[in-house]
């Protein structure tokens, strides 16, 4: 047990961005889930963003091998992972090489010297050693021969062999930084407890490691000055750290239990959709029925069955898979049974960037099917609130008889925050449109008068027995119709009874400013960043005048979207598309001028270009 | 499912919708074979499903008293997957044609038969695109001319059968669309069957591809064309029943009893039930005579019942109950 000696030189700061970058096999996922998760735990307010190669084992040392994981603390509100480093952890030349362009000069670079081997150098391409030859000199950086420490703090440890000592240097590299930011080690200390219960020599030498690095960077004086970052101001509760797609799983598994209907997942794998399905898998105890079909066609249409057979249904993807699942949603809309397919989004066109994120199935979403086929399009905005849309969407499904699409994206799927942790007591009740007992003159189309949902009658209910399917249905029977009147009437009740979902969803409620010069549009995974950039501009840098509206409901808009867009002088629309939501709110707002603030490049935006964009706007 | 109140007549399982099929389609055939086997087999109305996918056959759900879905292209597997798994007491049906199952489908036709979920699967084979109007299909022969093949068709034809066996299919049959009787006896099979069952019915399309069967199943030649085979009998046939299949090395050959010495015991005993898919695969490839009946029916333990087992041993092992157990669970920090 380590007793904390207050470092007397440490500063106070508000929010620090750190990156731990290495090769693939250099465990910097879970360095950097333990830094995140211990500062979680004192209180500081999170953001992560994992980053790793799309190869699975690429060579080691290569630039393209190299795997990082960036955290976000602060004792302020975080909204995103962050841009400028604040402090890079290199344990390796191509980590250096490939993250360099993120550390602001005059900050630190902790680097791991004895990996600067010559062989490694050239793996990464460096012609010098970038240690040596100055290139490096606008920074403040801490050479330590990790690997090396590591070896001899283990010298007497028994049991181990050479791989598993060297693997553990990633221990040395955060004890360091436990003491550079005033963190307790002993969360990860019980975390090793607790992994490796049944081996007790690894307890011993990860944590002697851990201490190792702890107390190298106390007693050596290679590091000039220690920081803190005090708590957060977060509302009282019960948190735990979640990743986007967990927060997805989670969301429709209280749907599930919340509706009294059984989860059925159908699903192909997909990246970066993937991990909502194995976390589904995990949970077979509630009676979740997650099923890995052989294609994305049959994750859907296996979807579609188990909801015609009274199933809370999801399907799970992204970008191409959501192109080959369009026809099938169709058939969802005609045959008006609930269903909810997630998207998350990344690059595209084709198999694009699958690894890095992007807005860019907007489109898609709305419209990627034959025929008039609208659906409830919705999306979520930040790692946690994923629970919350998947939850939202589940009802929605449920209480509108549609289907719905469910819009994340990379970056906040695989990003992670702090979850105030909702019991399902807080959440909103879930009703259905079942049948059950046999009505006289009941027919399959009858619907809600106030929602127009059609009635769900499933298999096994004696005396509902009825025929569903894509052809076109008389509106009173339910039975095959090719009139023509028939399918201009069927053709606006569907589209009618998305549209009034509108009665059922919040208003949007901008943020800062509520009426002025520049009104900042956004929807889904860039909250985040345009919160911040604009909190920034509004409170530090004295545009009191701009407010910021962020959108999580796509199809139908907020009731009040119009009004609300009435109250500002510009419009600017930002997404990470080339201008997809713009042109929604065209389509329905023609009497506006909108102004556009697009980047695709597979990456989330910077403060620093939404800054410089607002402010080039505003003035 | 067993426990029947009600005692089923075939008119239970149909509806008031006019049945819009051509006239003298086969279909039709099925469709009262098919109403005819329900009452039979001890399952109540509102637990039958009938999903179709696309295409004249998948019309069928729209003719039955039961819940039915006309779902898209060569997807009915999926759909009907979906149903089964969702709800396992329902008994669920898969209408499909060749163009359905074997081209657009096929994905979904191998891979349904790779889990073997307990799902009864009517292939109606026409050897044509019908809904179409008259294109090849993948059961087409080569140099058959059809509208998108006015010289002959070039591409070589799945025998389904083969395909099925070799997607290890448990349960494999195939009647001519014009044998009622012993179609329906098959339905009633199919249905007992736990798995997934796969009934091809060679069925006659009047009006693209009339007659591409009357060679096996005319009523003239029919004894002499077909061998019908029942699990644990010898595989005779012939109007006299005097002519049956012996193995000759590794190949089936026909012989006739009284010829060359041949006496009754020497044929061949059909074994469906085998797990061994080696003789099923010599007889669906058989062309003269031509296999009808269960070719194989090998009893095997379904997808559900898997799930099941591991359903019931993760939740008796299992700490979480509600969700809340899980969402509270691990690694939870409070703020004050």
């Amino acid at each position: 047990m380590i007793t904390l000696e207050k470092n007397p030189n440490t500063e106070t700061l508000d929010a620090v961005v750190i990156r731990f970058v290495g090769d693939s096999g250099d465990g910097m996922q879970l360095t950097g889930t333990q830094f995140s998760d211990t500062s979680a735990m004192f209180g500081n307010d999170v953001a992560t963003f994992p980053n790793y190669p799309s190869e699975i084992r690429a060579p080691q040392g290569s630039l393209y091998g190299v795997s990082g994981f960036q955290v976000h603390i602060g004792s302020v509100e975080v909204s995103t992972p962050g841009d400028n480093l604040d402090l890079l952890v290199a344990m390796n030349p191509a980590g250096l090489k490939t993250n360099l362009y993120a550390v602001k000069p005059g900050n630190t670079i902790i680097i791991d010297s004895d990996s600067f081997t010559k062989k490694n150098l050239e793996k990464a391409q460096y012609e010098t050693n970038p240690l040596e030859d100055g290139s490096l000199e606008n920074y403040r950086v801490v050479q330590v021969p990790m690997t090396s420490l590591t070896k001899e703090a283990l010298k007497d440890v028994e049991g181990l062999d050479n791989k598993s000592i060297t693997r553990s240097k990633n221990m040395f590299a955060l004890g360091m930084v436990y003491w550079l930011y005033d963190r307790n080690p002993e969360h990860t200390i019980e975390f090793f407890q607790k992994k490796f219960k049944t081996k007790p020599h690894l307890i011993e030498a990860n944590t002697k490691v851990l201490n190792a690095g702890f107390f190298y960077a106390e007693t050596i004086e290679l590091i000039p000055n220690s920081y803190s970052i005090s708590p957060a101001k977060m509302q009282g509760g019960t948190y735990r750290i979640i990743m986007g797609n967990t927060a997805t799983a989670w969301g429709f598994l209280a749907a599930a239990e919340k509706s009294g209907r059984e989860l059925f997942l159908g699903s192909y794998p997909i990246t970066p959709a993937t991990d909502i399905l194995h976390e589904l898998v995990k949970h077979k105890h509630f009676g979740v029925k997650a099923f890995q079909a052989e294609d994305e066609i049959a994750g859907i249409s296996s979807a579609i069955g188990a909801s015609f057979a009274g199933d809370l249904a999801i399907t799970t993807t992204s970008g191409p898979g959501l192109a080959l699942k369009g026809e099938a949603l169709g058939l969802a809309v005609m045959i008006e049974l609930p269903l909810v397919v997630v998207n998350v989004q990344r690059g595209g066109p084709s198999t694009g960037l699958p690894t890095k994120t992007e807005q860019s199935d907007l489109m898609q979403a709305m419209y990627g099917r034959n025929g008039e086929s609208p659906v409830i399009v919705i999306a979520a905005s930040t790692p946690a609130n994923c629970f919350n849309f998947a939850y939202q969407a589940s009802k929605l499904a449920l209480e509108h008889m549609t289907p719905v699409v469910l819009l994340t994206d990379g970056y906040i799927a695989n990003g992670s925050a702090p979850w105030k942790i909702k019991s399902l007591e807080e959440m909103p009740e879930i009703k259905n449109n079942l049948v059950q007992e046999v009505k006289e003159n009941w027919h399959p189309y009858d619907r809600d008068e106030a929602t127009l949902a059609r009635n769900w009658a499933i298999p096994g209910t004696p005396g509902l027995e009825h025929r569903v399917g894509g052809l076109e249905k008389d509106r009173i029977t339910g039975d095959v119709s090719h009139v023509p009147e028939n399918h201009e009437i069927m053709t606006h009740t569907r589209a009618e009874k998305v549209k009034r979902v509108q009665n059922y969803i919040p208003e949007i409620e901008p943020e800062f400013a509520q009426e002025g010069d520049l009104l900042v549009i956004g929807w889904g995974g860039t909250y985040g960043s345009l919160h911040s950039a604009v909190k920034q501009i509004v409170e530090e840098e004295g545009y009191k005048n701009i407010g910021f509206a962020h959108f999580n409901y796509i199809n139908p808009l907020p009731k009040n979207t119009g009004e609300l867009l009435s109250r500002f002088k510009k419009i600017l629309v930002c997404e990470l598309n080339n201008g997809q939501f713009v042109n929604v709110l065209r389509m329905n707002f023609e009497e506006q001028k909108f102004l556009q603030f697009n980047k695709i490049q597979g990456l989330p935006f910077a403060n620093s270009e939404l800054i410089e964009k607002f402010k080039q706007i505003a003035k | 499912m067993e426990t029947t109140v009600k005692k089923y007549t075939y008119k239970d399982f149909a509806n008031d919708q006019e049945v819009r099929w051509c006239p003298g389609c086969d279909d039709y055939v099925i469709l009262r074979s098919v109403q005819k086997a329900l009452p039979e087999t001890g399952v109540k109305k509102e637990d039958v499903v009938f999903i179709s996918g696309i295409g004249c056959s998948s019309r069928f759900p729209y003719y039955m008293g039961t819940y039915g879905m006309h779902g898209i292209h060569g997807r009915a597997p999926a759909i009907a997957s979906g149903v089964k798994l969702a709800n396992p007491d329902l008994s669920v049906w898969v209408i499909t044609g060749d163009g359905d199952s074997m081209a657009i489908g096929g994905n979904h036709f191998i891979h349904v038969l790779r889990r073997n979920i307990d799902l009864n699967i009517i292939l109606f084979n026409n050897e044509i695109y019908g809904l179409t109007k008259g294109q090849f299909s993948p059961t087409s022969l080569v140099g058959q001319k059809t509208k998108s093949s006015p010289y002959g068709n070039t591409q070589p034809p799945f025998q389904p059968g083969e395909l099925a066996i070799g997607a290890q299919a448990r349960f494999f049959a195939r009647i001519g669309g014009n044998a009622p009787k012993e179609m329906t006896d098959i339905f009633i099979e199919a249905q007992k069957f736990k798995g997934t069952s796969l009934v091809e019915v060679l069925q006659n399309c009047v009006i693209f591809n009339d007659g591409c069967y009357v060679k096996y199943t005319d009523k003239n030649v029919r004894e002499d064309q077909q061998l019908f085979v029942e699990h644990g009998k010898p595989m005779l046939f012939g109007k006299n029943k005097d002519k049956g299949l012996v193995l000759n090395g590794l190949k089936l050959e026909t012989v006739t009893i009284g010829e060359n010495g041949i006496k009754e015991e020497d044929i061949l005993i059909h074994d469906a039930k085998t797990e061994d898919p080696t003789m099923h695969q010599m007889l669906v490839r058989l062309e003269h005579p031509l296999v009808t009946g269960i070719i194989r029916s090998f009893q095997d333990v379904t997808l559900e019942e898997r799930e099941d087992a591991l359903t019931a041993q993760i939740k008796a092992k299992s700490e979480f109950r509600k969700t809340n157990d899980l969402f509270f669970s691990g690694e939870t920090y409070q703020v004050n």
